[in-house]
Order: C-alpha cells, then sequence, then structure tokens
C-alpha cells in the first residue's frame, strides 16, 4: 500500500481533451471516489494510472516512484473494468488465480490455494469456485470482480464503475460490502463512479470531474456543504439544489457580484401565506421514503423537501425564506 | 452461457412447427444423402452389379472394389495361374478368381497420404496466419488498414483457376511443381482472405479490456493474446479451419494441373482409376467413401464449435 499522485496529467485522443491538466493525491489507505458524468473522463483518469494510456504530459507516481515508463504489469495496481470484470472462459477459482499466476508474480500454487481460499471465504463464494465465471450472476460476479482486484493486495485499486450494471437493491447491499472490505484490508482505491449515493457513501474524499478536468476535491461533506460552483452543486443531493436567478428576490441584501441563489431543502423554509404571494404549490410528489415539494414561483420551479404529514395542500399560496444559502456569480463561482 | 443463449431465443415454436421442421428436416437430409449412400454400396458391389441394368439396390457384397483400389494386379496365361501356390488371403483370392495376380500395392495409400499432409499443412499454415494477422488488423493502428483489407479480399475476387497458368509457370521455375511444399502454400494463399476476414469479424467481438485486464494482471502483450484472446477465439478459429480443410481437401483443378506425381493428391488419383483394366466403378467408390471420412470425423467431432462458429458470433455475446 501506498500513496499514488497524479501531477497536471493530460490526455487527448485526436482532437478531444479527455483529461485537462488533472492533479490528484490518493493517500495511504484511503478511498477517492471520481464523480462525473459519462464523457467526463473518468475511465481514462483509471486507465492512466493503470498505465493503459501514456499521458500526453505530466506524472503519475506510485508509492513516491515515477511510473510513466512503466509497463501496466509492472504497476502495483489492479483494475475492475465497468462491463468486462471477468475472463469468461475461466472459472471463479482461474479467474482468483490468474493475477497470482502471471509471470511478474509466479506465486506457488499451495499459495494460490490459500489465498484464493481467503478471498472466497471473504466474498463467501466459497462454493462457486468451480463454476465458469459467466454461470455466476451479475452481483456474484461484480463481488468476485472486486474481491479479485483487492487481494492482491495492490499499492491502488482502481475501480470503474463496478457497480452500474447492477440493480438498486444489489447495488446497495454490495456498496456496504465494498466499504467493509476495503475498511478490513486497509486498501487503497480510487473509485469512479456517476452516482452520487455511491460517491456520498463510500468515499473518504470525493473528486467531482467535469470534461477532464479535476473541478473540487474534499470530503463528501465539504463536497456537498460547500461547493465551489454551481456544477459541483447540481452533482450533489436529492433533490438537486434549485438555482435560482437573483432577480426572482429584488428584496434580498446580497453582495453585488451574485447572480445565482442556489438554495436546498436546508436552506429554505416554506409557509403558508396570505393570497397575493406570488408562490403556489404546483404538485406534492410522494417518492416513498421522500416527499418533494414542487412549487411554482413566476414560472420559476423550486423543488424542496417536506414532512409526509404537511399542512400544504396542492393550490397553496406559501412564501419563502432562505438561511445562508448558497451564491454564486455570473460564471457559476460561488460567492462566499 | 447457456443461460445467455437462450435469452436470445424468440418464443418457443409450437409442436405442430416443430414436426413440420422435423419432416422438411429428414426429406432434404435423404435427398442429400442418398448419392452419398449410393457410392458407399457401390464399393461393395462386384463390378459387373455395379452397372447392371436397372440398378440393383441389393446385391451380395464384396470387398473386391476395396481390393483393386489398394492393390494393381496383372492378367496372367491359365498355365501360369495354374502353376501358383495356393491363394493367401481375401483379395489374393478374389483377383485369380478374375485370372488376375497382385502386381503390388497401389497409389492409394501415398496419395491418400499426400492430401492428408497438404489438406491440413495449409489448413494449419492458413489459420495460424490468419489468426495473428486478423488480431493485428483488430487491435492495432495498421496503416492503410482498409486498403490492406480491401486488397486481402480483393485475391478471392475471381477463381484462382483463372490464374492457373501463370501460377504452373511460376511453380516450374521455382521448382515447386508437383511438390507438397507448393501445394501446401498455393492453398494457403488461396485460403488466407477468408481466414484473415472470418477471425477478424470473431477478434473484433472479443472486448480489448480483457486484455487489457490481463496486461494489469502481470502479462505482456503477447502472453494476453494465448492466455485470454486465443481461448475465446476458439470458436472462430475452429469454424475457419473446417471451411479451409474442405477447401484444400477437395481441390481438383489445381491438383490436377500441378501435380502429377510424388505430391499428388487423391482428387486427381481417384478417377484414374477407372481406366486402369475396364471401368472399375467399385474401386472408384471404395476409393471415395474413404476419401470422405477425414472430413467427416473432423467436422463431427468439432461440430459444437462450428454450430456457433457459423452464426457469426450473433448468439455469443
Ligand atoms: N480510446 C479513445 N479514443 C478516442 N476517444 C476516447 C477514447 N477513450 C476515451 N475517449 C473520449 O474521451 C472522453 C472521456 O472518456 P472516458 O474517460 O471514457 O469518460 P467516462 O469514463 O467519464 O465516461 C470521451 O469524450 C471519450 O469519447
Ligand atoms: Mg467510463
Amino acid at each position: 500500500m501506498a500513496e499514488t499522485r497524479l501531477v497536471n496529467v493530460s490526455k487527448s485522443f485526436g482532437a478531444k481533451a479527455a483529461v485537462r491538466d488533472l492533479s490528484l493525491t490518493i493517500r495511504d489507505g484511503e478511498l477517492v471516489v471520481l464523480l462525473g458524468p459519462t464523457g467526463a473522463g473518468k475511465t481514462t483518469t483509471l486507465r492512466l494510472v493503470a498505465g493503459l494510456e501514456t499521458p500526453d504530459s505530466g506524472s503519475v507516481a506510485i508509492g513516491g516512484v515515477d511510473q510513466i515508463n512503466a509497463t501496466p504489469a509492472a504497476r502495483d495496481v489492479t483494475f475492475v473494468f465497468q462491463q468486462y470484470s471477468l475472463y469468461p472462459h475461466l472459472s471463479v477459482y482461474d479467474n482468483l488465480a490468474f493475477p497470482l499466476r502471471s509471470p511478474v508474480r509466479k506465486t506457488p500454487e499451495p499459495e494460490i490455494k490459500r489465498i484464493v481460499g481467503d478471498v472466497a471465504a471473504m466474498l463467501r463464494i466459497e462454493d462457486k469456485l468451480g463454476n465458469r465465471a459467466t454461470q455466476l450472476s451479475g452481483g456474484q460476479m461484480q463481488r468476485v470482480a472486486i474481491g479479485r482486484a483487492l487481494v492482491r493486495r495492490p499499492a491502488i485499486a482502481l475501480l470503474d464503475e463496478p457497480l452500474s450494471s447492477l440493480d438498486a437493491k444489489l447495488r446497495s447491499e454490495l456498496r456496504i460490502e465494498l466499504k467493509r472490505i476495503q475498511q478490513d484490508l486497509g486498501a487503497t482505491m480510487l473509485y469512479v463512479t456517476h452516482d452520487q449515493i455511491e460517491a456520498m457513501t463510500l468515499a473518504n474524499r470525493i473528486g467531482v470531474i467535469d470534461q477532464g478536468r479535476l473541478v473540487q476535491v474534499g470530503t463528501p461533506r465539504e463536497v456537498y456543504e460547500d461547493p465551489a460552483n454551481t456544477y459541483v452543486a447540481t452533482r450533489l443531493g436529492s433533490p438537486g439544489i434549485n438555482l435560482l436567478p437573483r432577480g426572482l428576490f429584488p428584496d434580498l441584501a446580497l453582495p453585488a457580484d451574485v447572480a445565482t441563489i442556489g438554495a436546498r431543502t436546508e436552506h429554505m423554509t416554506v409557509r403558508r401565506a396570505g393570497g397575493g404571494a406570488d408562490a403556489r404549490v404546483k404538485w406534492i410528489e410522494h417518492l416513498g421514503d421522500q416527499n418533494h415539494l414542487h412549487i411554482m414561483f413566476n414560472d420559476q420551479k423550486i423543488v424542496s423537501l417536506v414532512e409526509p404529514d404537511t399542512e400544504l395542500k396542492v393550490g397553496d399560496s406559501v412564501a419563502i425564506e432562505f438561511t445562508r444559502p448558497l451564491l454564486f456569480d455570473r460564471a457559476g463561482q460561488r460567492v462566499r | 452461457m447457456t443461460g445467455l443463449v437462450s435469452a436470445h431465443s424468440v418464443v418457443d415454436p409450437s409442436p405442430l412447427t416443430k414436426r413440420i421442421a422435423a419432416i422438411v428436416v429428414i426429406a432434404y437430409a435423404l435427398i442429400t444423402l442418398v448419392p452419398l449412400l449410393w457410392i458407399v454400396m457401390t464399393g461393395f458391389k462386384s463390378p459387373s452389379d455395379a452397372i447392371a441394368y436397372p440398378p440393383k439396390l441389393v446385391a451380395e457384397p464384396t470387398l473386391e472394389g476395396y481390393c483393386n483400389l489398394f492393390t494393381t494386379r496383372s492378367r496372367q496365361a491359365p498355365e501360369y495361374m495354374a502353376k501358383l501356390p495356393p491363394a493367401s488371403g481375401l483379395c489374393d483370392r478374389i483377383s485369380r478368381d478374375r485370372n488376375m495376380v497382385i502386381a503390388g500395392p497401389s497409389n492409394y495409400i501415398p496419395r491418400y497420404v499426400n492430401s492428408l499432409v497438404i489438406a491440413f499443412g495449409s489448413t494449419a499454415l492458413s489459420v495460424v496466419l490468419g489468426t495473428l494477422a486478423a488480431y493485428a488488423f483488430s487491435r492495432f493502428k495498421v496503416p492503410l488498414k482498409d486498403d490492406l483489407m480491401f486488397f486481402i479480399l480483393s485475391t478471392r475476387m475471381m477463381p484462382p483457376i483463372a490464374v492457373a497458368i501463370p501460377i504452373y509457370l511460376m511453380y516450374r521455375e521455382l521448382g515447386l511443381s508437383d511438390t507438397k511444399l507448393g501445394m501446401i502454400l498455393l492453398y494457403t494463399s488461396v485460403n488466407i482472405s477468408l481466414a484473415v476476414w472470418l477471425l477478424k469479424g470473431f477478434m473484433d467481438e472479443i472486448p480489448r479490456e480483457y486484455e487489457d485486464a490481463a496486461m494489469v494482471d502481470g502479462y505482456t502483450r503477447l502472453q494476453a493474446f494465448f492466455k485470454v484472446v486465443l481461448p475465446q477465439a476458439t470458436t472462430g478459429i475452429v469454424a475457419t479451419a473446417i471451411f479451409c480443410l474442405i477447401f484444400a481437401w477437395n481441390e481438383y483443378a489445381f491438383a490436377v494441373l500441378l501435380t502429377s506425381g510424388t505430391a499428388q493428391t487423391a482428387p486427381p488419383f481417384i478417377p484414374i482409376i477407372i481406366g486402369e483394366g475396364g471401368q472399375d466403378w467399385p474401386a472408384v467408390a471404395a476409393g471415395t467413401t474413404l476419401f470422405l471420412i477425414p472430413i467427416v470425423v473432423f467436422t463431427v467431432l468439432l461440430r459444437k464449435h462450428l454450430l456457433r462458429g457459423i452464426t457469426f458470433g450473433a448468439v455469443r455475446k
């Protein structure tokens, strides 16, 4: 286990810049999540760390050793690919043994047997070792893939949206299991996802990536409570943050350069008001675990959470009060 | 794998549809198998039964055709025959009944061995070269890739025999006429385009991520090719090998033109049997029957792969 450091790494494919000037340090034993939409450059970043791509500029170091000239095999990393996580022509046992049998490791078979046994116990798949990888269910496959990436005790494990192909229930189960295994092993991980819940629950730190650029890095709380710009603010929180033009609230005393008010549920108090108010309850959406209050205010939609037993009804006039909302300037940057 | 395959199946056909399909398949199989059956049966008839009119469906079986296939015989005067020691063995007796004695083995076995060496040799070479070329075309930035692929395909745009004369002259100059090496190279050059094109399709279907994974797991690209790509390409390789083998095994025109002696294959040899001592149809039929066996065995052994192979990856995913 060791620290992994990317410094000013850039990578383009033809005219398309996939990763731009990205610097990030993953500390020993830390789980860093890269959060961003499809096409943001997350996979490319992982491939750069693994040595499957060579950066156009910048450096990648693992454990203080520069890796630019090291082949993927020579780097002490593991990779869980988004889709093709296990070798389909091998049994589960052989899949787990495959990296251990490689020419750079040449682990003796009894040792392999012991290690694979340990992983199987950790993943509770002892009875599946003889199966072909393709006979596993999607969830079992991803469990094995994740276990495979961690048992080798790499300097860093790289995981590319390993849960994205699973259904919601399995995803939340595996999320918890992944966190448990990572903590048990003290593994260092760079984990990529576009799912904010995964990012919030798994990460020691979140890096938010947008069009190849790392926009903000911080603990889940920092990134949620103190976003650097509107892009980061909209990536986290459900329901999503309301970005409201300042002109909608001419009475508020705000710094001059504020152009947008960012308000989440916790920044707003919604009260029933006299008939003269402009804001009206449009719709109350019951999602089971959450209730969303949809308000229309001068053609601007505002969404907030409400208690299930709220007294508000559709058509009610309401007044909205802000408590320390997030403020952004014309370019979308935070005004503090 | 089975789970995934069934996920692709459309609605199960009704029992009636299945029955009709079975009848059609059986009828078609009978129609196509009758000539084969006739050949196999003719191999066990006597020469007169073989050409009897109306044709004999049932005839007394004899091994005369097979004896004649494997031997050369000479006609002798009755006085000479009378002085011979008693016949030893079945074929000896059969030929004495026709006033002949066995002069020696025929060329059938050496020609058959030539066919085996040339067909399997060129198939192996086509598949090995084709696999490597297809992998390179599938994975690497090859300059002028599309043009090269088209060029490879264009070598099959006319019947190969159209260039028979230039090849004949070239082979004479190079000393490749009537050599096994020459025939292996020739059949390989014809088959290689098919092999590259078929196999490139199969290689494209194998996600690169598996090789990436193997390289991260501590293997070189070459090792990843052998450990991860080849096992997943087996289906395609087997299907390609069968196509190549069938062509090389059955090829007649070049074999007639370029081989006459030491490298002659079975297809040009079998018709020659007709001419030796009357129209010996049972011997021809016997030679043909034995000639069919390798392809049948090869195909049956590998049929599981072939079935999936000729759907060209439509099922496999
Ligand atoms: N091998 C490649 N060749 C060309 N373009 C690529 C390649 N890999 C990635 N890209 C491009 O780089 C950008 C980032 O891709 P990627 O890292 O896969 O994003 P993500 O994983 O966040 O969805 C995308 O626009 C993608 O089209
Ligand atoms: Mg990706």
